[in-house]
């Protein structure tokens, strides 16, 4: 369990941007969280509230947008779907792939109150 | 990595930079990593190794699984030839530490209480109780913990799975992520093959595999001596490619993460 340490991260993130924006307080947090990302995001929703509280982002509402986990063959050239523990290329099978998505971990949005 | 300028925008993350939102609030577009603070201690970390052209080696397992054997041997070893220090993570006791000391090599412990995984802050702290002026290679243990390791860069260059014979051959499937953190796999406690007669050798690798793992699967047992030479030469080779990085300027991370970084074409993240 260290979603709650991911976070903590998070927020102190969180809080930095907010200051630099001269942010009042933060209405909406969107990640994009990865199946091989080692985070869970139930997880995280549980955890954040603890992890916020007292802070600009205590009010915020979290966002987790799940992304697909894919797969770019470099034995046939292509990009299909996967699952986490099976990384095979799913046209020719082959398991020289590399991930294309999936592993992601990112603050990739907030929207900050300003007035 | 600039957040303001749109030079992040791609086609595949528009709609979140260009996000409609109400009066009295403003979106910003961020695409960082949620560790990027943790990130950063370890490039840190990794400056202090390269500067010192030092190869760190991070040991990632379940509990149990021969870590601490593993550089009870190498020590054994190698300790002639190399100068090697150990940074042991442990939720209690300084055991670990001791039975490295008692092989007459420098070790730090960290005692973590209850964290299930060691970050890059705690190996920092750590590096201040070793002199790593006398050190070739420096070994972090981790955390016993298939799980949190995964996630937390530690400044380390190369990551070391370990998976004993006394466990699942299937434990690369249900632990992806951190099967696929591993540089190079370690089926650890092969003499104990002989009593076993549900682990298949040939089944982890397949479970290996499927996760579009190439690196290599060295089978050993340390405290029996089998297969050590492919384990030492494995290091030897690491390190001499680590001092040929330093004197280029270069430095390197473990495989899974430059290579997810290179082709995630919608963020280029810092």
């Amino acid at each position: 369990m260290h979603e709650l340490a991911v976070c903590q991260a998070l927020v102190t993130q969180v809080t930095e941007i907010a200051q630099q924006n001269f942010a009042q307080s933060v209405a909406v947090i969107t990640l994009h969280i990865g199946a091989l990302s080692g985070v869970e995001p139930a997880l995280l929703v549980s955890a954040f509230p603890l992890a916020a509280a007292g802070t600009v982002a205590a009010e915020a509402q979290l966002i987790i947008e799940s992304q697909p986990v894919r797969v770019h063959c470099q034995t046939c050239g292509a990009d299909t779907e996967a699952t986490p523990n099976r990384l095979l290329c799913g046209e020719c099978g082959d398991y020289h792939t590399q991930l294309i998505s999936g592993d992601e971990m990112l603050l990739a949005n907030l929207e900050l109150i300003t007035n | 990595m600039c957040d303001s300028c749109g030079c992040n925008v791609t086609p595949g993350n528009q709609h979140l930079a260009y996000k409609p939102v109400q009066a009295g609030t403003s979106a910003v577009t961020v695409l960082k990593k949620l560790l990027a603070h943790n990130d950063d201690q370890a490039g840190h970390n990794r400056s202090h190794f390269d500067t010192r052209g030092i190869l760190t080696i991070n040991l990632m397992s379940s509990p149990g699984s021969g870590k601490t054997a593993l550089l009870e041997a190498t020590i054994d070893a190698l300790k002639d030839e190399f100068r090697i220090a150990v940074i042991e993570g442990d939720l209690e006791t300084e055991n670990d530490a001791a039975r490295i000391r008692a092989r007459g090599v420098p070790a730090y412990q960290i005692t973590t209480g209850s964290a299930c995984h060691l970050d890059a802050h705690m190996v920092h702290d750590a590096l201040h109780h070793l002199d790593l002026s006398q050190v070739d290679i420096l070994f972090v243990e981790n955390v016993g913990n298939l799980v949190c390791p995964a996630s937390f860069d530690l400044g380390q260059h190369r990551n070391v799975t370990l998976l004993s014979v006394t466990e699942g051959d299937d434990k690369p499937a249900k632990y992806p992520v951190m099967f696929r953190a591993a540089d190079v796999v370690v089926l650890s406690k092969i003499d104990l093959l002989a009593v076993l007669d549900d682990f298949v050798p040939a089944r982890a690798e397949q479970c290996l595999r499927q996760l579009a793992s190439t690196v290599p699967l060295l089978q050993l047992s340390a405290r029996k001596g089998q297969g050590m030479a492919a384990w030492y030469d494995w290091l030897r080779s690491e390190l001499v490619a680590q001092r040929a990085r330093v004197l280029a300027g270069q430095t390197v991370k473990p495989y899974i993460q430059t290579d997810g970084l290179k082709l995630h074409g919608h963020a280029e993240v810092s």
